[in-house]
């Protein structure tokens, strides 16, 4: 099994993505609302890790 | 009110839905298959079972149950169903002889969340192929 090295911001992003298409699948019933929700989940997935990131960073000093 | 609520929605046959579950739970996205939603089954298969080997290939620590105090055996309790959820893959990947002990690090630790994360992903899959199994959902 070959060893995979990602950033943070890698390793979030592909968290993001894989999470985003099971929650747009599962949570809603037509394929247009799917499709929405996926994407509205992955961009709210985003927001956060920008957003966290910037509020820690800024945080830290 | 809870007597209304069960009217709308009965539980229905345990052979109507237990095997599009089961076949879920082992195979990621084989519920959906079973259940002829190919596309969706496809998605779902194609999800967990990436973010699994990306968490296999971050060397990420699978959780064994563990007693102690309350907030060990929630973690490790709780992190050992999610990984035993994937189904086959958890299976094979234990046959095989994975077993990366907890590392410190950024990429191990995601990798254990990743391995966690796709049993409890195939948990909504497995909910999602009851209820189409069950007709509440097309």
């Amino acid at each position: 099994m070959p060893k995979m090295n990602l950033s943070h911001f890698e390793a979030a992003f592909l968290f993001s993505l894989f999470t985003s298409v099971v929650l747009g699948v599962v949570t809603k019933r037509t394929d247009r609302d799917r499709l929405h929700y996926g994407a509205y989940t992955f961009v709210c997935f985003l927001v956060a890790l920008f957003g966290i990131g910037w509020a820690m960073y800024l945080g830290h000093g | 009110m809870a007597n209304e609520k069960e009217e709308k929605h009965p539980m229905p046959p345990v052979g109507s839905w237990a095997p599009a579950v089961a076949l879920g739970w082992l195979i990621p996205g084989g519920g959906h298959f079973l259940l002829k939603r190919t596309g969706r089954g496809l998605l779902l298969m194609i999800s967990v079972t990436s973010m699994f080997l990306c968490g296999l290939m971050m060397r990420g620590a699978m959780f064994q149950p563990q007693t102690g105090d309350l907030l060990t055996t929630l973690i490790n309790t709780g992190g050992f169903i999610g990984d035993v959820c994937s189904g086959i893959l958890y299976l094979v990947s234990v046959w095989l002889g994975y077993n990366t002990p907890d590392m410190a690090g950024h990429v191990h630790d995601y990798g254990t969340k990743f391995l966690v994360t796709a049993g409890l992903l195939n948990i909504l899959a497995m909910v999602d192929a009851f209820e189409i199994a069950a007709g509440r959902k097309d």
